[in-house]
Protein backbone atom coordinates (compact mmCIF):
# COMPACT_ATOMS: atom_id res chain seq x y z
CA UNK A 1 0.00 0.00 0.00
CA UNK A 2 2.45 2.65 1.25
CA UNK A 3 5.07 1.19 -1.81
CA UNK A 4 2.24 1.49 -4.47
CA UNK A 5 1.59 5.17 -2.69
CA UNK A 6 5.22 6.41 -3.37
CA UNK A 7 5.62 4.51 -7.14
CA UNK A 8 2.44 6.12 -8.54
CA UNK A 9 3.18 9.46 -7.11
CA UNK A 10 7.20 9.99 -7.72
CA UNK A 11 7.39 13.33 -7.01
CA UNK A 12 5.63 12.97 -3.27
CA UNK A 13 6.88 10.85 -0.63
CA UNK A 14 4.75 8.97 1.92
CA UNK A 15 5.13 10.93 5.12
CA UNK A 16 7.82 10.25 7.59
CA UNK A 17 6.74 7.69 10.03
CA UNK A 18 8.47 9.66 13.27
CA UNK A 19 7.58 13.18 12.03
CA UNK A 20 10.40 14.66 11.67
CA UNK A 21 13.83 14.63 8.71
CA UNK A 22 15.79 11.36 7.60
CA UNK A 23 18.85 13.05 8.69
CA UNK A 24 17.38 13.23 12.25
CA UNK A 25 16.18 9.67 12.50
CA UNK A 26 19.15 8.38 10.94
CA UNK A 27 21.60 10.19 13.99
CA UNK A 28 19.01 8.83 16.44
CA UNK A 29 18.98 5.28 15.11
CA UNK A 30 23.33 5.42 14.73
CA UNK A 31 22.90 6.76 18.55
CA UNK A 32 20.33 3.46 19.71
CA UNK A 33 23.10 1.05 18.16
CA UNK A 34 25.99 2.86 20.09
CA UNK A 35 24.09 3.29 23.14
CA UNK A 36 24.36 -0.77 23.00
CA UNK A 37 28.11 -0.46 23.01
CA UNK A 38 28.42 1.57 25.84
CA UNK A 39 25.61 -0.83 27.94
CA UNK A 40 27.69 -3.35 26.99
CA UNK A 41 30.97 -2.20 27.89
CA UNK A 42 29.12 -0.14 31.00
CA UNK A 43 27.63 -3.93 31.88
CA UNK A 44 31.05 -5.55 31.22
CA UNK A 45 33.11 -3.22 34.10
CA UNK A 46 29.89 -4.07 36.12
CA UNK A 47 30.34 -7.75 35.97
CA UNK A 48 34.34 -7.38 36.28
CA UNK A 49 33.07 -5.46 39.80
CA UNK A 50 30.68 -7.61 41.34
CA UNK A 51 32.27 -10.80 40.12
CA UNK A 52 35.90 -9.91 41.47
CA UNK A 53 36.97 -9.94 44.97
CA UNK A 54 38.90 -6.94 46.08
CA UNK A 55 37.94 -4.57 43.54
CA UNK A 56 40.35 -1.53 43.72
CA UNK A 57 38.85 1.62 45.04
CA UNK A 58 42.10 3.76 44.02
CA UNK A 59 40.75 7.31 43.14
CA UNK A 60 41.74 9.70 45.72
CA UNK A 61 39.91 12.84 46.32
CA UNK A 62 42.19 15.31 43.36
CA UNK A 63 40.71 11.88 40.67
CA UNK A 64 37.57 12.86 41.81
CA UNK A 65 37.95 16.60 41.75
CA UNK A 66 38.89 16.39 38.49
CA UNK A 67 36.44 14.11 37.43
CA UNK A 68 33.90 16.62 38.49
CA UNK A 69 35.47 19.30 36.87
CA UNK A 70 35.12 17.43 33.83
CA UNK A 71 31.63 16.25 33.91
CA UNK A 72 30.85 20.12 34.72
CA UNK A 73 33.03 20.57 31.44
CA UNK A 74 30.58 18.43 29.62
CA UNK A 75 27.51 19.65 30.69
CA UNK A 76 28.45 23.41 30.38
CA UNK A 77 28.80 22.01 26.40
CA UNK A 78 25.86 20.82 26.18
CA UNK A 79 24.19 23.97 27.04
CA UNK A 80 26.24 26.09 24.69
CA UNK A 81 25.62 23.24 21.93
CA UNK A 82 21.79 23.54 22.39
CA UNK A 83 22.23 27.73 22.16
CA UNK A 84 23.93 26.95 19.45
CA UNK A 85 20.88 25.13 17.50
CA UNK A 86 19.27 27.67 18.92
CA UNK A 87 21.24 30.66 16.76
CA UNK A 88 21.11 28.17 13.53
CA UNK A 89 17.22 28.34 13.86
CA UNK A 90 17.09 31.75 14.50
CA UNK A 91 19.15 31.88 11.56
CA UNK A 92 22.56 33.76 13.00
CA UNK A 93 25.29 32.77 11.67
CA UNK A 94 27.54 34.45 13.53
CA UNK A 95 26.52 33.63 17.27
CA UNK A 96 25.84 29.81 15.64
CA UNK A 97 29.75 29.82 15.13
CA UNK A 98 30.38 31.59 18.28
CA UNK A 99 28.18 29.04 20.08
CA UNK A 100 29.81 25.46 18.01
CA UNK A 101 33.08 27.49 19.51
CA UNK A 102 31.97 27.44 22.70
CA UNK A 103 31.03 23.53 22.38
CA UNK A 104 34.27 22.61 21.30
CA UNK A 105 36.15 24.28 23.93
CA UNK A 106 34.61 23.12 26.67
CA UNK A 107 35.04 19.38 24.38
CA UNK A 108 38.98 19.97 24.27
CA UNK A 109 38.88 20.84 28.51
CA UNK A 110 37.71 17.86 28.95
CA UNK A 111 39.89 15.98 26.77
CA UNK A 112 43.19 17.67 28.30
CA UNK A 113 41.76 16.73 31.68
CA UNK A 114 41.27 13.33 30.90
CA UNK A 115 44.46 12.84 29.04
CA UNK A 116 46.35 14.38 32.66
CA UNK A 117 44.34 12.24 34.11
CA UNK A 118 45.37 9.42 32.05
CA UNK A 119 48.86 10.19 32.24
CA UNK A 120 48.96 10.59 36.16
CA UNK A 121 47.59 7.06 36.18
CA UNK A 122 49.90 5.45 34.23
CA UNK A 123 53.37 7.49 35.86
CA UNK A 124 52.08 5.88 38.82
CA UNK A 125 51.36 2.21 37.91
CA UNK A 126 47.95 1.72 36.90
CA UNK A 127 48.97 0.79 33.27
CA UNK A 128 47.79 -1.84 30.69
CA UNK A 129 50.68 -4.61 29.59
CA UNK A 130 50.18 -2.70 26.07
CA UNK A 131 51.15 0.80 27.15
CA UNK A 132 54.78 2.00 27.10
CA UNK A 133 56.90 1.93 30.31
CA UNK A 134 57.27 5.48 31.56
CA UNK A 135 60.92 6.08 32.10
CA UNK A 136 62.33 8.03 35.38
CA UNK A 137 59.10 7.64 37.17
CA UNK A 138 59.08 5.79 39.94
CA UNK A 139 55.83 3.88 40.26
CA UNK A 140 53.48 3.39 43.49
CA UNK A 141 53.32 0.50 44.25
CA UNK A 142 49.17 0.85 45.67
CA UNK A 143 48.75 1.42 41.59
CA UNK A 144 51.35 -1.39 40.50
CA UNK A 145 49.55 -3.96 42.71
CA UNK A 146 46.20 -2.86 41.37
CA UNK A 147 47.29 -3.64 37.86
CA UNK A 148 49.05 -7.01 38.70
CA UNK A 149 46.44 -7.99 41.08
CA UNK A 150 43.48 -7.18 39.75
CA UNK A 151 43.98 -6.76 36.03
CA UNK A 152 40.72 -6.41 35.14
CA UNK A 153 39.91 -3.01 36.83
CA UNK A 154 42.40 -1.23 34.28
CA UNK A 155 41.34 -2.75 31.24
CA UNK A 156 37.94 -1.97 32.05
CA UNK A 157 38.86 1.27 32.94
CA UNK A 158 41.33 2.12 29.97
CA UNK A 159 38.68 0.47 27.51
CA UNK A 160 35.33 2.48 28.66
CA UNK A 161 36.83 5.83 29.53
CA UNK A 162 39.36 5.57 26.27
CA UNK A 163 36.07 4.53 24.09
CA UNK A 164 33.77 7.68 25.50
CA UNK A 165 37.60 9.84 24.93
CA UNK A 166 37.45 8.27 21.24
CA UNK A 167 33.90 9.72 21.10
CA UNK A 168 34.50 12.82 22.83
CA UNK A 169 37.27 13.95 20.20
CA UNK A 170 35.37 12.82 17.33
CA UNK A 171 32.77 14.91 18.70
CA UNK A 172 34.69 18.41 18.66
CA UNK A 173 36.20 17.09 15.02
CA UNK A 174 32.31 17.01 13.90
CA UNK A 175 31.25 20.36 15.46
CA UNK A 176 34.41 21.96 14.01
CA UNK A 177 33.21 20.45 10.33
CA UNK A 178 30.17 21.83 10.90
CA UNK A 179 31.15 25.38 12.51
CA UNK A 180 34.13 26.24 10.24
CA UNK A 181 33.40 23.57 7.24
CA UNK A 182 36.62 23.48 5.18
CA UNK A 183 38.74 25.58 7.16
CA UNK A 184 38.68 23.21 10.40
CA UNK A 185 40.69 21.04 8.23
CA UNK A 186 44.15 22.74 8.39
CA UNK A 187 43.72 23.15 11.87
CA UNK A 188 43.23 19.62 12.42
CA UNK A 189 46.50 18.69 11.01
CA UNK A 190 47.97 21.10 12.61
CA UNK A 191 46.79 19.68 15.83
CA UNK A 192 47.68 16.31 15.02
CA UNK A 193 51.14 17.52 13.72
CA UNK A 194 51.94 19.34 17.18
CA UNK A 195 50.03 16.44 18.91
CA UNK A 196 52.47 13.60 17.27
CA UNK A 197 55.58 15.81 17.72
CA UNK A 198 55.04 17.05 21.48
CA UNK A 199 53.75 14.23 23.17
CA UNK A 200 56.41 12.06 24.49
CA UNK A 201 56.64 8.13 22.39
CA UNK A 202 56.12 6.36 25.96
CA UNK A 203 52.66 8.36 26.18
CA UNK A 204 49.60 6.43 24.68
CA UNK A 205 48.70 9.19 23.28
CA UNK A 206 51.34 10.05 21.28
CA UNK A 207 50.27 6.92 18.66
CA UNK A 208 46.12 8.21 19.83
CA UNK A 209 46.41 11.51 18.13
CA UNK A 210 46.70 9.96 14.66
CA UNK A 211 43.20 9.68 14.82
CA UNK A 212 43.06 13.68 14.08
CA UNK A 213 45.11 13.09 10.64
CA UNK A 214 42.35 9.62 9.56
CA UNK A 215 39.69 12.15 10.70
CA UNK A 216 41.56 15.36 8.61
CA UNK A 217 41.76 12.27 5.46
CA UNK A 218 37.86 11.32 5.86
CA UNK A 219 36.48 14.93 6.30
CA UNK A 220 38.58 16.00 2.97
CA UNK A 221 36.51 13.56 1.17
CA UNK A 222 33.22 14.06 2.24
CA UNK A 223 33.81 18.17 1.79
CA UNK A 224 35.02 17.35 -1.55
CA UNK A 225 33.09 14.50 -2.64
CA UNK A 226 29.75 17.05 -0.81
CA UNK A 227 30.51 20.29 -0.39
CA UNK A 228 27.81 22.47 1.41
CA UNK A 229 26.70 24.67 3.93
CA UNK A 230 25.38 23.44 6.72
CA UNK A 231 21.84 24.63 7.90
CA UNK A 232 19.74 24.41 10.96
CA UNK A 233 19.09 20.64 10.92
CA UNK A 234 22.36 19.53 10.04
CA UNK A 235 23.42 21.36 13.61
CA UNK A 236 20.43 20.17 15.22
CA UNK A 237 21.81 16.81 14.34
CA UNK A 238 25.41 17.52 15.35
CA UNK A 239 23.61 18.68 18.60
CA UNK A 240 22.31 14.87 19.33
CA UNK A 241 25.84 13.21 18.74
CA UNK A 242 27.26 15.77 21.51
CA UNK A 243 24.71 15.39 24.07
CA UNK A 244 24.58 11.49 23.56
CA UNK A 245 28.26 11.71 24.67
CA UNK A 246 27.32 13.93 27.51
CA UNK A 247 24.15 11.22 28.59
CA UNK A 248 26.79 8.22 28.41
CA UNK A 249 29.35 10.26 31.14
CA UNK A 250 26.21 10.74 33.16
CA UNK A 251 26.66 6.62 33.61
CA UNK A 252 30.56 6.47 33.35
CA UNK A 253 31.26 9.21 36.34
CA UNK A 254 29.09 7.77 39.08
CA UNK A 255 30.06 3.95 37.85
CA UNK A 256 33.40 4.10 37.32
CA UNK A 257 34.85 6.82 39.40
CA UNK A 258 32.57 8.05 42.00
CA UNK A 259 32.04 3.99 42.54
CA UNK A 260 35.53 3.44 43.58
CA UNK A 261 36.71 6.66 45.28
CA UNK A 262 39.17 6.03 48.10
CA UNK A 263 37.18 7.34 51.48
CA UNK B 1 17.15 17.77 0.33
CA UNK B 2 13.92 17.29 -0.77
CA UNK B 3 11.20 19.50 -0.14
CA UNK B 4 9.25 16.81 1.86
CA UNK B 5 12.83 16.82 4.00
CA UNK B 6 12.96 20.73 3.98
CA UNK B 7 9.31 20.94 4.94
CA UNK B 8 9.90 18.29 7.95
CA UNK B 9 13.18 20.43 9.20
CA UNK B 10 11.57 23.99 8.99
CA UNK B 11 8.84 22.13 11.28
CA UNK B 12 12.02 21.00 13.69
CA UNK B 13 13.11 24.58 14.06
CA UNK B 14 9.86 25.95 14.26
CA UNK B 15 9.18 24.07 17.02
CA UNK B 16 12.62 25.08 18.57
CA UNK B 17 11.75 28.63 18.10
CA UNK B 18 8.80 28.18 20.96
CA UNK B 19 11.51 27.24 23.68
CA UNK B 20 12.36 29.63 25.93
CA UNK B 21 16.63 29.73 26.46
CA UNK B 22 15.77 30.19 30.42
CA UNK B 23 14.20 26.56 30.40
CA UNK B 24 17.85 25.45 29.21
CA UNK B 25 19.56 27.12 31.51
CA UNK B 26 17.35 25.97 34.30
CA UNK B 27 18.21 22.21 32.80
CA UNK B 28 21.59 22.95 33.13
CA UNK B 29 21.08 24.27 36.35
CA UNK B 30 19.62 21.22 37.86
CA UNK B 31 21.85 18.71 36.09
CA UNK B 32 24.88 20.85 38.09
CA UNK B 33 23.10 20.58 41.39
CA UNK B 34 22.42 16.35 40.93
CA UNK B 35 26.25 15.74 40.03
CA UNK B 36 27.02 18.07 43.32
CA UNK B 37 24.82 15.78 44.95
CA UNK B 38 26.53 12.25 43.63
CA UNK B 39 30.00 13.76 44.72
CA UNK B 40 28.48 14.68 48.26
CA UNK B 41 26.55 11.30 48.49
CA UNK B 42 29.92 9.33 47.89
CA UNK B 43 31.91 10.84 51.23
CA UNK B 44 28.69 9.81 52.99
CA UNK B 45 30.40 6.42 53.79
CA UNK B 46 27.11 3.97 52.73
CA UNK B 47 26.45 0.47 52.02
CA UNK B 48 28.11 -0.11 48.33
CA UNK B 49 24.39 -1.38 46.91
CA UNK B 50 22.57 1.25 48.45
CA UNK B 51 24.87 3.87 47.14
CA UNK B 52 25.11 2.06 43.67
CA UNK B 53 21.19 2.18 43.99
CA UNK B 54 20.95 5.75 44.43
CA UNK B 55 23.90 7.21 41.99
CA UNK B 56 22.25 5.10 39.18
CA UNK B 57 19.02 6.54 39.94
CA UNK B 58 19.97 10.30 39.62
CA UNK B 59 22.28 9.17 36.73
CA UNK B 60 18.77 7.67 35.13
CA UNK B 61 16.89 11.45 35.78
CA UNK B 62 19.85 13.23 34.44
CA UNK B 63 20.06 10.95 31.37
CA UNK B 64 15.75 11.82 31.00
CA UNK B 65 16.65 15.21 31.22
CA UNK B 66 19.21 15.77 28.56
CA UNK B 67 17.03 13.19 26.45
CA UNK B 68 14.20 14.80 27.14
CA UNK B 69 15.16 18.76 26.63
CA UNK B 70 18.66 18.58 25.07
CA UNK B 71 18.07 16.10 22.38
CA UNK B 72 14.31 17.28 22.02
CA UNK B 73 13.18 13.62 22.26
CA UNK B 74 10.03 15.56 24.79
CA UNK B 75 8.72 17.77 22.06
CA UNK B 76 9.02 14.28 19.40
CA UNK B 77 5.63 12.74 18.45
CA UNK B 78 4.68 9.87 20.57
CA UNK B 79 6.04 7.09 18.01
CA UNK B 80 9.19 8.42 18.04
CA UNK B 81 9.57 8.86 21.63
CA UNK B 82 8.00 5.09 22.11
CA UNK B 83 9.31 3.14 19.28
CA UNK B 84 13.57 4.75 20.44
CA UNK B 85 13.46 4.62 24.46
CA UNK B 86 11.32 1.12 24.46
CA UNK B 87 14.02 -0.73 22.10
CA UNK B 88 17.28 0.58 23.69
CA UNK B 89 15.61 -0.74 26.88
CA UNK B 90 14.56 -3.37 26.32
CA UNK B 91 18.03 -4.67 24.88
CA UNK B 92 19.53 -3.20 28.33
CA UNK B 93 17.08 -4.90 30.36
CA UNK B 94 18.05 -8.18 28.31
CA UNK B 95 21.64 -7.55 29.10
CA UNK B 96 20.51 -7.54 32.45
CA UNK B 97 18.93 -10.62 33.06
CA UNK B 98 22.15 -12.25 31.47
CA UNK B 99 24.99 -10.49 32.97
CA UNK B 100 23.87 -9.69 36.39
CA UNK B 101 22.37 -13.42 37.37
CA UNK B 102 26.04 -14.90 36.40
CA UNK B 103 28.00 -12.00 38.04
CA UNK B 104 26.52 -13.36 41.14
CA UNK B 105 26.44 -16.47 40.52
CA UNK B 106 30.24 -16.40 40.08
CA UNK B 107 30.63 -14.82 43.55
CA UNK B 108 27.77 -16.98 45.11
CA UNK B 109 30.22 -19.68 44.19
CA UNK B 110 32.67 -18.74 46.29
CA UNK B 111 35.41 -17.77 43.48
CA UNK B 112 37.46 -15.08 45.40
Amino acid sequence: MADSAVHDIPSVYEPSLFGTYSKKIGMWLFLLSDSLTFGALLYAYSYGRISTAGWPTPFHSESIVNATVMTAFLLTSSLTMVLAVRASVDRNAKRQTLWLLATMACGIGFIVLHGREWGNLIAEGLSLPMFPKVPGHEVVSEFADVSRNVPQFAATFFGLTGMHMLHVTLGVVYLGVVALRRKFIPILLVLWLAGWLLIPSYSPFHYGVHVLLLAAIVISIILWLKPKVYDSSDVEVAGLYWHFVDLVWMFIFPLVYLMSARI
Amino acid sequence: MDSTQVALAERAAEQQRHHSKSLFFYVWGVLLVMTAVEVYLTYQNMQPVKMLTILMGLSLVKAALIIGYFMHLKYEVSRMKWITMCSVVACLILMTIFFFPDARRILELGVK
